[in-house]
């Protein structure tokens, strides 16, 4: 049922002008130029190679493994989309935060929730029908001892299998058909302080999964698991020596400052490494003509930054991989010795660009520290690193250095004050997912338009223990929207058009061939745009916010069907203070004309 | 705001206080606020001595007897390991009613007056003879000195504060606070590697070190660090602890309170029993 606007919706025309002195954001109505609407203009294309589930499924978080969540369907498209309907709802019977996309095979729909991780697959030729149900046992105590985050970021299929990860640190292989448990696997002890929420990814018959837990002094890596016995191939750890980081010959980085022996050893004090968190927690993407697979790693912990001088390699970063051993091809530090929080999860979309005269093999990423890189895929080197949010860390990235440079008052210290920090813990954008248009060259971003203040004198308690911690009062950015929905350039590293939302948007982003996106946003707006000009198509108000991410599928009617999953949490929690947050609730709404 | 269970407890006191004073037979006392369930919910780590642990052995088991004895109340525990949020996951989710160790004016909570006051304390083998008081020392500059972190969060320790301002980073270990959730008291770990030898020195919370160096197969010597404002930083290492309660809660606050003034000198005791280091007045 649609029903009406709760609290103050924000006119999306009133706010957009302003986002600071990078001026990142356009309002929607301005377009800068026409995307895509000279026909022989070079644009960017999906990577060249790229894994692609059938047309009409969703095999994949990303759908691909380029992750561009792109759908090829066309029946919903910028004529036809005002008069998308709801079609069928399904509630997931749990509360928290929803994150992760369904996946739809063979006229099977598959959810998975957040804590307790209930599994449900949907027999798409029949009205909602359970085919199967698989009540995960995860460990209840797992959720006390693990602390504050129950998401998981949803599954991936591949070869009659889905794989997900449980709170409780074991990686789980369902039988798509029948939903009886095919393996399972232990990767580390909650009892440690490490959860996993991450979608796991599937290449190359191994399933990749990385761990969450840096809150808790974990210490990151990435595994890679046999796909048929869920057996350990190979683990990567964020820091620590090179054999641990699975450093060796045929690791070469762009940039001297990332060259160099056992940096993850070198670059901490003599223990640091051990709790130097860099956790694996984001979206991993593949490349299957070059066999690399690419993804980021947390912050660096556990200590404030007087207690961990050097760049603490490597958190922060984006590493590429060789998909069959693991071994480190190149890495690049996104945020060296962060002092912000500034994690380097967020999902690598890989693209081939022109630019500059030539077509590069590249990888697009919106870090959380707010500027877009745009890199050459097969070196690591930066081609373009622009301003996408708000931000004043930073006055910009040398790029033929690499290194972004700091303004120094706006440093973090123990015990020191520092005002209006953009963008704040959770940055411009946090692991919610972007989409990609081969039909635009555009990418589709939601982001966050925050700034905090860090004041490092509260008194807090922990184990029975007080301590100094830091408060971190977030407000709203230049203009007074929280977020926005992006198009972006990554030629140009400019946006094309940008529409505000009251709330940091933290849904994922869906492309379409009909040229048509779509997300949602924390107050409960499920919401299509025109890809070309951001122009709002059509729009539903679910019964709880989005932080899932949207996909399409084609019914076993022939149809064209749009699914989300909403349920509001995770890390949107960090508006739960302003008006119109609404209450928790899983439930999944799928449209179609 | 009144809350409608203070409401509801204020009613049943009225009408059950004949039978509540022959049920605890103590001094009959005038009594603001009683559950209606006559139950005193306590929110506790089940695993985190001297502090509480399930068996009922740490001090904050032992003072939650006590209020609950005092009020007719019989105890009722909330337990979940002590995390960043706890205090959401617990008192502020209406699990429980009390914690019975916060700092005072902890801004989470209401809080009574303190009824202990601690410090961070320096924790060495006796043989080693250190006798460490000031974070200035310069041994510290060469000792290996293990401390307690939080996380990936900006929080940390005040040592740790202290000693990274000097500069004193690299002959630093650290353990994390939260440690292995399946062992025993999970913190007390750095106190057994100052035993084992493993660091020369820890600077960690008194409370824990005073009741694991009571414990120690090796003799310890604690000395508090001092002054309890470091000079250089700001840093304060001394805390005065108090039983917190939800905001809301002003009368259940003021109950407890009332407790604690009475039977101070019960709780001095444990507080004693308990190996804690007491600074200062509170």
């Amino acid at each position: 049922m649609r029903r009406s606007i709760v609290g103050g919706f924000v006119v999306a025309s009133a706010l957009g002008a302003c986002m600071g002195t990078h001026d990142a954001g356009l309002s929607a109505s301005k377009v800068e130029r026409a995307a895509g609407g000279v026909a022989n203009e070079p644009r960017a294309t999906i990577a060249a190679g790229t894994v692609t589930s059938p047309s009409g499924e969703w095999h994949m978080q990303g759908n691909n493994s380029a992750l561009t969540r792109y759908s090829d369907l066309t029946e919903i498209n910028t004529s036809t989309a005002k008069n998308l309907k709801l079609a069928w709802m399904f509630s997931t019977g749990a509360l928290r935060g929803h994150e992760g996309a369904p996946l739809v095979v063979n006229n099977t729909m598959y959810l998975v929730g957040p804590y307790p991780n209930i599994a449900y697959a949907i027999d798409l030729t029949k009205p909602a029908t359970v085919k199967w149900m698989y009540r995960s046992n995860t460990d209840p105590w797992s959720v006390g001892v693990a602390c504050c985050d129950v998401v998981i970021r949803g599954w991936t299929y591949d070869s009659g299998k889905l794989f997900y990860n449980l709170l409780d640190d074991r990686t789980v292989a369902l039988d798509a058909n029948t939903g009886k448990l095919v393996w399972e696997t232990k990767l580390a002890d909650v009892n440690e302080g490490i959860t996993m929420t991450m979608a796991p990814f599937v290449a190359k018959g191994k399933v990749y999964v990385g761990n969450s837990g840096g809150e808790m002094g974990a210490r990151g890596w990435l595994t890679a698991l046999d796909e048929n016995s869920g057996k350990i191939v190979w683990r990567a750890y964020s820091t620590g020596a090179d054999s641990d980081v699975k450093i060796g010959p045929r690791f070469h980085p762009f940039y001297p400052k990332d060259r160099g022996k056992d940096l993850g050893l070198t670059s901490w004090p003599p223990d640091g490494w051990k709790h130097g968190a860099g956790t694996v927690w984001g979206w991993i993407s593949y490349d299957p003509a070059l066999n690399l697979i690419y993804y980021g790693t947390s912050n660096p912990g556990p200590w404030n930054q007087d207690q961990r001088p050097g760049d603490n390699k490597w958190t922060s970063t984006i590493f590429a991989r060789d998909a069959e051993s693991g071994d480190a091809v190149w890495a690049y530090q996104v945020t060296p010795h962060d002092l912000w929080d500034y994690d380097g999860v967020n999902e690598n979309i890989l693209v081939d660009l022109p630019i500059q005269g030539r077509t590069r093999k590249a990888l697009v990423h919106f870090d959380r520290n707010a500027f877009a890189y745009t890199m050459d895929r097969e070196t690591g080197e930066v081609l373009v690193a622009q301003p996408f949010a708000n931000l004043n860390w930073s006055t910009g990235v040398d790029l033929k250095t690499g290194v972004p440079a700091v303004v120094p008052s706006k440093r973090t210290h123990q015990g020191a004050t520092v005002q209006n920090i953009c963008p704040p813990d959770i940055g411009g954008k946090d692991q919610q997912p972007a989409a990609f248009s081969p039909r635009t060259g555009l990418f589709y971003v939601p982001t966050n338009n925050e700034c905090m203040d860090y004041t490092g004198v509260e008194v807090s308690y922990i184990a029975g223990t007080p301590y100094w911690g830091a408060a971190m009062q977030r407000h709203a950015g230049p203009g007074g929207n929280r977020g926005a929905f992006i198009a972006w350039d990554a030629t140009t590293g400019k946006a094309v058009w940008s529409v505000p939302d009251k709330f940091i948007v933290y849904s994922g982003a869906l492309a379409t061939a009909g040229d048509v996106v779509f997300y949602g946003t924390v107050d409960g707006w499920f919401k299509a745009l025109d890809a070309r000009t951001g122009q709002e198509l059509w729009k539903f108000h679910c019964g709880s916010g989005v932080i899932g991410a949207p996909m399409s599928y084609k019914g076993p009617d022939g149809k064209q069907y749009v699914a989300i999953l909403t349920g509001v949490g995770g890390a949107a929690g960090v508006d739960s203070h302003v008006d119109g947050y609404p209450a928790e609730g899983g439930m999944l709404y799928v449209f179609s004309l | 705001m009144s809350s409608p269970c203070e409401l509801g407890g204020r009613v049943t006191m009225a009408l059950m206080l004949p039978a509540m004073v022959l049920a605890v037979s103590a001094t009959p006392r005038l009594r603001t606020t009683r559950s209606p369930q006559h139950v005193l919910r306590v929110c506790a780590d089940p695993n985190n001595l001297p502090f509480s642990n399930r068996a009922g052995s740490g001090y904050e088991n032992r003072i939650a007897s006590l209020i609950a004895h005092d009020l007719g109340d019989s105890v009722e525990y909330a337990w979940w390991p002590q995390r960043r949020a706890w205090v959401r996951n617990t008192i502020t989710a209406n699990k429980c009613d009390v914690a019975i160790s916060v700092p005072a004016g902890f801004g989470q909570l209401l809080t009574t007056r303190p009824y202990y006051r601690s410090t961070y304390v320096f924790v060495s083998r006796a043989d080693r003879h250190y006798e460490l008081t000031s974070l200035d020392d310069p041994r510290l500059r060469t000792l290996r000195i293990g401390l307690h972190f939080i996380g990936t969060d900006y929080d940390n320790p005040p040592p740790a504060h202290a000693l990274g301002d000097r500069g004193i980073v690299r002959n630093v270990v650290s353990f994390s606070i939260y440690g292995n959730y399946s062992d025993p008291n999970p913190p007390a770990e750095l106190i057994e590697a100052v035993a084992k030898g493993t660091v020369d020195v820890a600077v960690v919370w008194g409370p824990l070190a005073g009741y694991f160096a009571k414990r120690s197969h090796v003799p310890l010597a604690i000395t508090p660090v001092v002054p309890s404002t470091d000079a250089r930083t700001g840093t304060v290492f001394a805390f005065p602890i108090a039983v917190g309660v939800r905001k809301d809660r002003a009368g259940l606050r003021d109950s407890v309170q009332r407790v604690l003034d009475r039977d101070d000198g019960a709780i001095q005791r444990i507080v004693q029993e308990f190996g804690i280091p007491v600074v200062g007045r509170y």
